[in-house]
């Protein structure tokens, strides 16, 4: 553990590089991983890491996004650190392994850079990718920041490896936006989050072979639900582990982080949810509307798998309207993933204020500050004359 | 490295018994018979199928030796990773090196079919593993189901025979060769009851630098149709009729193994199964013969790869 402040080198970098440093950094014992835009820049970069020799790892050029996670399933289950990179499609053909990774409690982590679904083909940022993966009991953080997705990739792994937690674990940072968007961030020395990462010790390698394992048994109707509800329960636990390794990153590199973060939240009347780099978008309106009077705030939701749903209800208890922000559909749902989760938060916490909900920027469509000044717009007006209605408002559509 | 019977007799089986295979598998028995010639350490990965679902019902396993299951088209990824966190963890100093060794079994649904990509990746690669197909000619875990392993003509669930179609409308791919065109180092077929031809493959198989398989035929009593004390002679009948030849390829070099003496007609092989019953009516002997020249093309295909 590292525990006085180290100094962070500040450099200039996109997202996809900036996490690609982070992997160099914690130097794993085997990546696998395929490309696809906009993640590609990670593998590229990762590899020339490995021709260089300036990291130990064995990477697995696999021949496509199924076999990164497969192998990252063995790998892990051997006993040793895995980690993988992808976005859109190529999470969407992991599907059904993510799966396997939870259930077998393997602390992978995987960097998303997100990109939309087909079809139609677009290689831009939506959250289609990572929400469609919501349920698959992965561990999911958002970046608002390339120093958000170099500080998440890092923390990811001590997520994951908490012995209390146990599940694989992803962060998600906005394709294009962040993943090709140069920053200014500062990069800790490597000996620092070396420390901070310390030693992986697996409990039950597959490599030991004098103690041998059976991986992946078949589990019927007598345990599978026991088997589940302990998955379950480590994601509960996730939830006070989580800020606390926020708090210890926090300590030697002033950054700290929790479960989610108020931006002029606490005296705010009206308040906007979101995830991801747009919340950087919102502090800029917030500002400026402050600057007119306007209580406005913002809720920025770090870790989205486990939802912190209580600390979520209390910080909104009080505001007289809220916007929710989704940047994904869930066809035929009564709102966007986001959305159903701060309702269902609100009410379970006996709340019940006026909830707007905005699906934006699918397929990479601009979200810029004239439209975040509409939806604050949009909370005045049915603060003071009601909701009449509740179906979800398009926010940037063509119409 | 030679098989020794009462050295092996001797030797603890590493799949343990009371495994819910059916009586008469020849899944069970290859297992054995290959755990038996690569010996300790090692560690094994099976695809989704009968072996897996019959050999790890939580919270019992048959599995003396390191075994993972992952899903049933990924074994190959799956073995590629554990490979590669060996060598990675070896390279560092973490793990001394034991000589650990890695063998897959998979069905030929997991192989042919949903694996392929994932198997011809892993070979690609050049990971060093063993993989073994345990090729009963359909997806028997899911009730005997056709796959690309099925032959011309053969009933199966989803292949079944009607006043329209008389089983099977294509005939099985030739994964071998697919496999043998990676150009890795050791790629063979084989029969458990050529045990000690198996035994010794497996061997090779093992200490080749690099990726190797082996392609057995495993008669499966419930899908194929037949008495389940017969397994041992139907694989037999499949070498003498040259349905199943005993080959191998060794650093590109094919090798002719077995030459049967007399070859025997494949109405013998038809004969000795259920799920060829209905080939041997007057209106299907057409059927009949073009197996016989399919037979009959792909042996004479084989000898000349062989240069025997
Ligand atoms: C993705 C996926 N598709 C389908 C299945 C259903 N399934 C499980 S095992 C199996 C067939 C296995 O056949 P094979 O590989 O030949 O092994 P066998 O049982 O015959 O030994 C199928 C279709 C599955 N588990 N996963
Ligand atoms: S169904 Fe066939 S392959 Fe499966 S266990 Fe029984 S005999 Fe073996
Ligand atoms: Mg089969």
């Amino acid at each position: 553990m590292v525990s006085q402040k180290v100094k962070g080198k500040p450099v200039a970098l996109d997202g996809d590089r900036a996490v690609a440093e982070a992997i160099r950094q914690m130097n794993p014992d085997v990546v696998a991983a395929y490309p696809i835009t906009p993640q590609t820049e990670i593998v590229m970069r990762f590899s020339e890491f490995v021709a260089n020799g300036e990291v130990v790892t064995e990477f697995i050029p696999v021949e496509s996004e199924h076999a990164a996670m497969s192998a990252c399933i063995g790998a892990s289950a051997a006993g040793g650190r895995a980690q993988t990179a992808t976005a859109g499609a190529g999470l969407a053909f992991m599907w059904e392994v993510l799966w396997v990774a939870s259930g077998t409690r393997l602390p992978i982590v995987m960097h998303v850079v997100n990109r939309s679904l087909s079809a139609p083909l677009n290689i831009h940022c939506d959250h289609s990718d990572s929400m469609g993966a919501r349920d698959a009991g992965w561990i999911q953080l958002y970046d608002e920041t390339v120093q958000e997705a170099y500080d998440n990739a890092i923390q990811a792994l001590r997520i994951a490896e908490h012995p209390d937690i146990m599940l694989p674990t992803l962060h998600a940072l906005d394709g294009f936006i962040l993943g090709h968007g140069v920053e200014r961030l500062e990069l800790l020395p490597d000996d620092a989050v070396r420390s901070f990462i310390g030693i992986y010790e697996p409990q039950h390698p597959l490599l030991d072979v004098d103690h041998p394992v059976t991986y992946g048994p078949m589990v019927l109707t007598d345990y599978f639900f026991e088997y589940k509800r302990q998955q379950a329960a480590a994601m509960e636990r996730a939830l006070e582990i989580i800020p606390q390794i926020g708090e210890e990153y926090g300590t030697f590199t002033g950054r700290y982080y929790g479960l989610m973060e108020g931006y002029r939240l606490e005296d705010a009347e009206f308040a906007t949810i979101a995830l991801g780099s747009t919340a950087g978008t919102i502090k800029t309106v917030v500002d400026e509307l402050r600057d007119q009077g306007v209580k406005a705030g913002l809720l920025k939701l770090r870790c989205f798998r486990p939802f912190p749903a209580t600390i979520l209800a209390e910080a909104l208890g009080d505001k007289k309207a809220i916007a929710v922000l989704d940047r994904s559909l869930s066809f035929g749902a009564q709102g966007g993933p986001l959305f159903l989760e701060v309702i269902t938060a609100l009410f379970t916490h006996g709340l019940s204020p006026k909830v707007l909900n905005y699906a934006y920027g699918l397929g990479g469509r601009d979200i810029v500050p004239a439209r975040i000044h509409q939806v604050y717009k949009d909370l005045i007006e049915i603060d003071r004359e009601g909701l009449t209605e509740s179906s979800i408002r398009y926010l940037g559509l063509r119409e | 490295m030679a098989i020794n019977l009462k050295e092996m007799s001797a030797a603890q089986d590493l799949l343990a018994p009371g495994h819910r295979l059916c009586a008469g598998c020849a899944e069970s028995i290859v297992v054995r018979q290959v755990l038996h010639a690569v010996g300790q350490p090692v560690v094994v990965a099976s695809p989704t199928g009968c072996l897996e679902v019959s050999t790890s019902p939580y919270p019992y396993t048959s599995w003396r030796v390191p075994w993972i299951h992952n899903a049933f088209e990924n074994v190959a990824s799956t073995i590629s990773g554990v490979e590669t966190m060996y060598r990675s963890l070896v390279k560092q100093g973490k793990l001394e090196d034991k000589g650990i060794k890695f063998v897959v079994f998979a069905g030929d649904g997991a192989t042919y079919d949903i694996g392929l990509q994932f198997l011809s990746g892993a070979l690609e690669r050049g990971h060093k593993f063993l993989y073994v197909c345990l090729n009963n000619e359909a997806y028997m875990n899911t009730g005997i189901q056709r796959s690309s392993a099925t032959p011309l003509g053969a009933w199966t669930t989803t292949s079944p025979v009607g006043d329209a179609v008389p089983g099977k409308r294509e005939n099985r791919k030739d994964i071998t060769a697919i496999v043998a065109a990676h150009d890795i180092p050791y790629v063979a077929q084989a029969a458990p009851h050529a045990w000690r031809d198996l035994m010794t493959k497996a061997q090779k198989a093992i200490s080749a630098d690099g990726p190797s398989f082996i392609n057995v035929l495993v008669p499966c009593q419930r899908g194929w149709r037949h008495p389940a004390e017969e397994t041992i002679a139907i694989t037999k009948l499949a070498v003498e009729t040259c349905v199943w030849p005993l080959y191998e390829v060794v650093d590109g070099e094919w090798k002719l193994n077995y030459r049967p003496s007399p070859k025997k007609p494949i109405t013998d092989w038809l004969q000795s199964q259920g799920r060829f019953r209905h080939l041997l009516t007057p209106e299907n002997t057409h059927i009949v013969d073009s197996l016989q020249e399919i037979v009959d093309r792909q042996w004479d295909k084989l000898l000349e790869r062989c240069k025997a």
